[in-house]
């Protein structure tokens, strides 16, 4: 390896590092927009033509603040879990192939790096809401990191079949595998429904945003944080979800692959509606509850993510033929499934029958 | 981190003890909920009040009865001109004063739309409490028009002043039954888009549906009033079994729940702002011309006696209760307000439940701070 190869990778690594905060306040922008026009307002109008410029201040508002240690903070948990939260969304980009060329790291294992790495952010977590020395935080620290480690393994197991169809663990492969058949949405469509929801579980988005919920528990791990820290847990979100809508692209909706256009606008053009999704289920869903959360993982998620394995295996030995069938099933069985389970989830514990009452008479007032 | 948890084998095992509120979000208002939870379970909840506390009860003793409705409104801001006829009706009594026809009919109108504006607030708060941003800006939209309804008629959004000793204090503008009927369309557009938002939505119905049903019997004996009450399945509506002002004059519903959970007090809420819109409508019909207040002596000293009024205000059974021993001020002003004891339910309906939840049963009894401190 020469001196320019490791210069040039150093450049694209720090391209993709500032990167990162760009695209975080663009989707944020997106976002508030999305939500607005959803509650028949505006949305940010004011700073710079439609308010393009409005996360900008924000984020200058954020970086000029004061940053704040709260008395009862632990001091080196609560300085260090910003950096622990950030760092793997942006390491994960790295191997995020945008189009066959524009990918800074081609590594073989990157389907298993995507999913290893987040997970360390959990620990970042968990250090944010021990360190601030706030219960509230604390009690957000417990669920986020109850409800992370939980939802993994669903995310894990819904692109397990993926990997089986792809027979590897490069996304590259996994994108060009899908050029020369199909999009695996198309054959794992269950798969991708369970990868989005335990994806959006996985960094506590609506309709799974207990652990920072502001009415419970108030923002959770970030509640005491303030200015620059702050900030980095919210350019992590950003990022989490923008590599949830690429993996999302990347695993089931053929990546770069697609007529006419260049690679790059089919990537754009399958990224934009699982963001817009995501967006759109924050301003039409309320959040669940936590029993009812870690239920929906276990009883319906898990054993619906291993069906869908099945039917990825029966894809890869007998081709067509039996898949067709295979994947209407799953999809019908999964719906079913989801059902009956869901009730179970929510169900209400029984209690003796109320009697009905007769109105009180006018006259007995 | 005080006591041990009893039913654990671990002698070291703590309750969690915390503070929600007086500064969060989900307390509507500055009511402080100190709860003892093993997890994400509340073990125990004393509710602390007082922090809203301005001593309404006592200004009102040093105002003179022109000048009462200005603090009574500021208990209970949501719904001011309930409270405002609710305190009203107990002076008119005190002063015999009779109340012209087209007095009357204003008052209702302006009451029920209150009673709308409140229970959109309502609707809001609940939402966003279940983690839901936009109901809050849905009902804002509704509770919106309303206020600028209020503005043409009283000068105010919130806090009117306008229903006063022997009727109104200025007539209603010459367009008032146009703007009204205007906006009642509207605001029937409003609720649907509020049903199709969040009544059958799938999480929302997990979250409330069987979440801390209640009795009759236990609503009665947490002294639960208003909507809250008649979820349980009891139709005690005030309007109908004792009714005041002209509120036997109107056809309209008295919506029951079944189970006197969470999802039957909201749905309580919403039907009944469908009812209120056909007593408007009833209202503006009948309205006829003619004075807007009442001969009111000429000095206005309370008379030597006691007077009680009991209205159904938006969040339940609201008493008024004025002694006057002939001074200019009243001896003694006492407000039942329906919030207090709703918050003082609390501590038995929050046991055992999980602190989700307890954000949701909070949200449901529809407790303004405002009135409960005073």
């Amino acid at each position: 390896m020469s001196l320019t190869d490791v210069l040039i990778t150093v450049l694209k690594v720090l391209v993709i590092v500032l990167a990162a905060p760009l695209l975080a306040l663009v989707l944020v922008y997106v976002e508030r927009k999305t939500l607005g026009r959803i509650q028949r307002r505006m949305g940010p109008w004011h700073v710079g033509p439609m308010g393009l410029l409005q996360t900008l201040a924000d984020a200058v508002k954020l970086l000029t603040k004061e940053v704040l240690t709260p008395e009862r903070a632990e001091p080196w948990a609560y300085w260090i879990a910003p950096i622990v939260v950030f760092v793997p969304g942006v390491f994960v980009l790295v191997v995020i192939p945008f189009t066959p060329e524009l990918v800074v790291s081609r590594l073989d294992l990157s389907l298993l790096y995507v999913f290893a790495l987040p997970a360390v952010s959990v620990v970042g977590f968990i250090m944010a809401g021990w360190g601030a020395g706030s219960k509230y935080a604390l009690l957000g620290g417990i669920r986020l990191v109850a409800q992370a480690v939980s939802y993994e393994i669903p995310l894990l197991f819904s692109v397990l079949g993926v990997a089986i169809l792809a027979g590897s663990l490069s996304l590259i492969d996994i994108v060009n595998a899908q050029g020369d058949t199909v999009w695996y949405g198309v054959v794992q469509p269950v798969a991708f429904v369970i990868f989005i929801m335990a994806g959006l579980a996985e960094h506590s988005r609506t309709p799974f945003d207990m652990a920072v919920g502001e009415s419970e528990v108030m923002g959770g791990p970030t509640i005491e944080y303030s200015g620059i820290r702050w900030a980095m847990f919210m350019l992590a979100e950003y990022v989490n979800i923008f590599i949830l809508a690429s993996l999302g692209t990347i695993i089931f909706l053929g990546g770069w692959h697609g007529p006419v256009l260049p690679g790059w606008v089919w990537y754009l053009l399958k990224t934009t509606p699982i963001l817009l999704f995501i967006f759109w289920l924050r301003g039409t869903l309320p959040r669940l509850r936590v029993d009812q959360l870690m239920g929906f993982c276990w009883k319906v998620l898990i054993p619906l993510s291993l069906l869908n394995v099945v039917v990825a295996a029966t894809f890869k030995v007998y081709g067509w033929g039996p898949t067709i069938p295979m994947v209407i099933a799953s999809v019908l069985a999964a719906y079913w499934f989801y059902r009956r389970e869901w009730r179970q989830v929510v169900a209400v514990p029984a209690r003796d029958p109320i009697p009905v009452p007769t109105p009180v008479p006018a006259a007995a007032e | 981190m005080a006591e041990a948890v009893p039913g654990t084998s671990d002698s070291n095992a703590e309750f969690m003890q915390i503070n929600m509120g007086p500064q969060h979000p989900s307390t509507h208002g500055v009511c402080r909920l100190e709860l003892a939870v093993d997890g994400e379970v509340v073990l125990s909840c004393r509710p602390e009040i007082g922090y809203l506390h301005r001593g309404v009860e006592k200004i009102a003793e040093n105002l003179t009865v022109i000048q009462l409705p200005v603090i009574t409104d500021r208990a209970d801001y949501l719904s001011a001109l309930n409270t405002e006829l609710g305190v009203m009706l107990a002076a008119e009594q005190l002063y015999e004063v009779a109340v012209p026809e087209r007095a009357e009919y204003i008052r209702v109108i302006m009451a029920e739309l209150n009673r709308i504006a409140n229970h959109m607030m309502f609707y809001g708060a609940l939402g966003t409490d279940a983690g839901f941003s936009s109901p809050f800006i849905f009902g804002w939209w509704n509770r919106e028009i309303i206020h600028d309804v209020f503005e043409e008629v009283t000068g105010a959004r919130m806090l009117h002043n306008y229903i006063a000793l022997g009727g109104v204090k200025q007539d209603v503008p010459a367009n008032f039954k146009d703007s009204v009927k205007k906006i009642l369309p509207q605001l029937a557009d409003g609720l649907d888009r509020c049903h199709g938002l969040l009544t059958d939505n799938e999480i929302f119905v997990a979250r409330t549906k069987g979440l801390n049903p209640l009795t009759p019997e236990e609503a009665l004996r947490l002294g639960l009033t208003g909507p809250s009450l008649r979820a349980t399945g009891l139709a005690r509506d005030l309007r109908r079994l004792a009714p005041y002002s002209i509120y036997d004059r109107f056809e309209f519903e008295v919506p029951v729940g079944t189970v006197g959970d969470v999802h039957d007090r909201y749905m309580m809420r919403l039907l009944e702002m469908r009812e209120s819109l056909r007593i408007i409508e009833q209202a503006l019909e009948g309205m006829p011309d003619g004075e807007y207040r009442g001969e009111i002596p000429r000095r206005l000293r309370y008379p030597v006696g006691e007077a009680y009024s009991r209205t159904e205000s938006p969040r339940g059974e609201l008493g008024i209760y004025i002694v006057g021993d002939g001074q200019n001020t009243a001896h003694r002003v006492k407000i039942r307000a329906p919030a207090f004891v709703h918050v003082s339910a609390m501590e038995e309906l929050l046991k055992g439940t999980y602190i989700a939840d307890a954000v949701l049963i909070f949200a449901s009894l529809d407790i303004v701070l405002g009135e409960a401190d005073r």
